[in-house]
């Protein structure tokens, strides 16, 4: 019947059907779940370790949840994911996280 | 089973009282109708447990119904016109997220210039979206497909939103003698919703429709196409269970009238079906070999039927209430599709904005197509023609 899509096994496609779709209409937190969003970086965002007095608010603001930090510790940026918003960089209270153009 | 005498707003609601439906939302003014008041009485009155949920748009009413549905609720709203215009950009969400929600569509016309009255183009503008479309042409039927709406959006071959349209005024604002069946006999055809696998809930851990690779899109409308060719069996399954349990004649996705020796089908689809029908029960008596096709669904579009009946047939009149410009008639176009060029047709559209078309216009129509096709007149294979007899030369 041309274009028309014949089922045969209603009861065998729907299972195999509701199994394929929920698994694609779902989606559970996992890291990186939209792939590796650290390409779609401009800017980098840089902390000066000498400045930082290690008050988390960067940490605490961050969209992405790519830095890393516990109290009196010095933040990490995960670069892997991190999309380079700049966030972080203008909550700073201190300004030491400046936005490097990649590749400088 | 009682019989009531019901207009199609109320046995839209009363359908719902019976489903044992558990969240409704709606947007109560106009272009709303009556459905929504009905059941909010039955709310207040206790007789429907819901919760009823009262919001500032159309767009916001179907964005309830989604998240309750997502919740694993059975659900309902109902809009019309722009209402339903207004709600656009969530049904696509509704039916690509594969929730069973139902909605009653009161077909009206779309401005400008402002009107209130029927046609089909509201409901056919939402024909892609991955619905399933039922046309009722009587407030019984109404009432039938709107609890069956149920049990086919609800079926794990299905998972799709079902609309239910009644036309405007003609059904909606109508008086008819409905055949009502009892509480306990419609929880025993419609048990309470099955839970879907997945139940979206304070502390679950997952999303709906997140952002997803290019790939995801294309399939998850793959998988939609093939549920809603499942949809074809679904619905001649639940409605012939349907007739046989609460004795009703018409099932299936259409209903056949006088095609047995037709040599010319009339298709078309909603209320006005029965004013053709009456036109072509007079044109038997004056011996024109015609029978007339109704078409019950339009998503998904009953093409293997409309292939058995046009084979054989001489010519076919598809009479369209919503146009797509630059084309044809909505159904016009459609049956073309489905015939693949097997059999000639002429596609009159009539009736937009509610104007008013009889068994006599339906006589006048088909009288003057039979002529066209039996003196040669026809020259190709497909036509449309627009009928408008208070205008000169049209």
């Amino acid at each position: 019947m041309g274009f028309v899509y014949e089922p045969r096994d209603l009861e065998r496609e729907a299972t195999e059907d509701l199994k394929g779709f929920i698994e694609k209409l779902l989606s559970k937190p996992a890291p990186g779940s939209a792939g590796f969003t650290g390409t779609w970086r401009l800017y980098k965002p840089s902390i000066d370790a000498e400045r930082c007095i290690k008050c988390g608010i960067c940490w605490l603001y961050c969209p992405d949840d790519v830095i890393t930090w516990s109290p009196r510790e010095l933040p990490v940026v995960d670069y892997t994911y991190c999309k380079g918003c700049g966030i972080c960089s203008n909550v700073c209270p201190v300004r030491a996280i400046t936005m490097m153009l990649e590749g400088e | 089973m009682k019989v009531k005498v019901l207009m199609g707003n109320t046995a839209v609601a009363e359908a719902i009282r019976l489903a044992n439906v558990e969240v409704v939302s709606a947007y109560p003014i106009t272009p709303q109708t009556i459905i929504v008041e009905r059941i909010a009485d039955m709310v207040e009155r206790g007789e429907l447990k819901a919760r009823y949920i009262r919001v500032e748009s159309e767009h916001s009413a179907l964005a309830v119904v989604y998240g309750a549905s997502a919740s694993g609720a059975r659900v309902f709203t109902a809009t019309s016109s722009h209402g339903l215009l207004y709600m656009y950009e969530m049904l696509w969400w509704v039916a690509n997220s594969r929730l069973p929600v139902v909605m009653a569509v009161v077909t009206r016309a779309i401005g400008p210039p402002w009107n209130i009255h029927t046609d089909h183009q509201d409901a056919l503008t939402v024909r892609d979206a991955g619905w399933i479309i039922g046309f009722a042409s009587s407030v019984e039927e109404a009432f039938d497909m709107t609890l069956q709406a149920y049990r086919i959006g609800e079926d794990r071959r299905v998972l799709l939103p079902v609309m239910v349209a009644l036309d405007g005024f003609t059904l909606s604002h109508t008086s008819e003698p409905v055949r009502v069946p009892g509480e306990l006999e419609v929880r025993d055809w419609l048990p309470p919703r099955e839970p879907l696998p997945f139940k979206l809930e304070p502390g679950s851990y997952f999303s709906v429709g997140n952002l997803g690779p290019d790939e995801v899109t294309m399939e998850l409308r793959w998988y939609i196409w093939r549920a809603v060719e499942r949809a074809k069996h679904v619905i001649r399954e639940v409605t012939v269970d349907y007739a046989k349990r609460f004795d009703r004649s018409t099932h299936g996705l259409i209903e056949p009238f006088k095609t047995e020796d037709a040599k010319y089908l009339v298709i078309l689809a909603g209320a006005w079906s029965g004013d053709a029908m009456e036109a072509v029960e007079m044109m038997r008596d004056e011996g024109y070999p015609v029978g007339v096709v109704r078409l019950r669904y339009l998503r998904p579009f009953p093409a293997e039927e409309l292939r058995d009946l046009v084979s054989g047939v001489r010519a076919v009149l598809v009479v369209d209430r919503a146009v797509s410009m630059g084309h044809t008639g909505v159904i016009g176009g459609d049956l073309i599709a489905a015939t693949q060029g097997k059999v000639m047709v002429k596609n009159v559209i009539a009736g937009l904005g509610g104007v008013d078309v009889g068994p006599e216009d339906f006589q006048a129509m088909i009288k003057g197509f039979i002529e066209e096709y039996e003196s040669g007149a026809i020259d190709s294979w497909v036509y449309s023609e627009w009928y408008m007899p208070w205008v000169r030369g049209v």
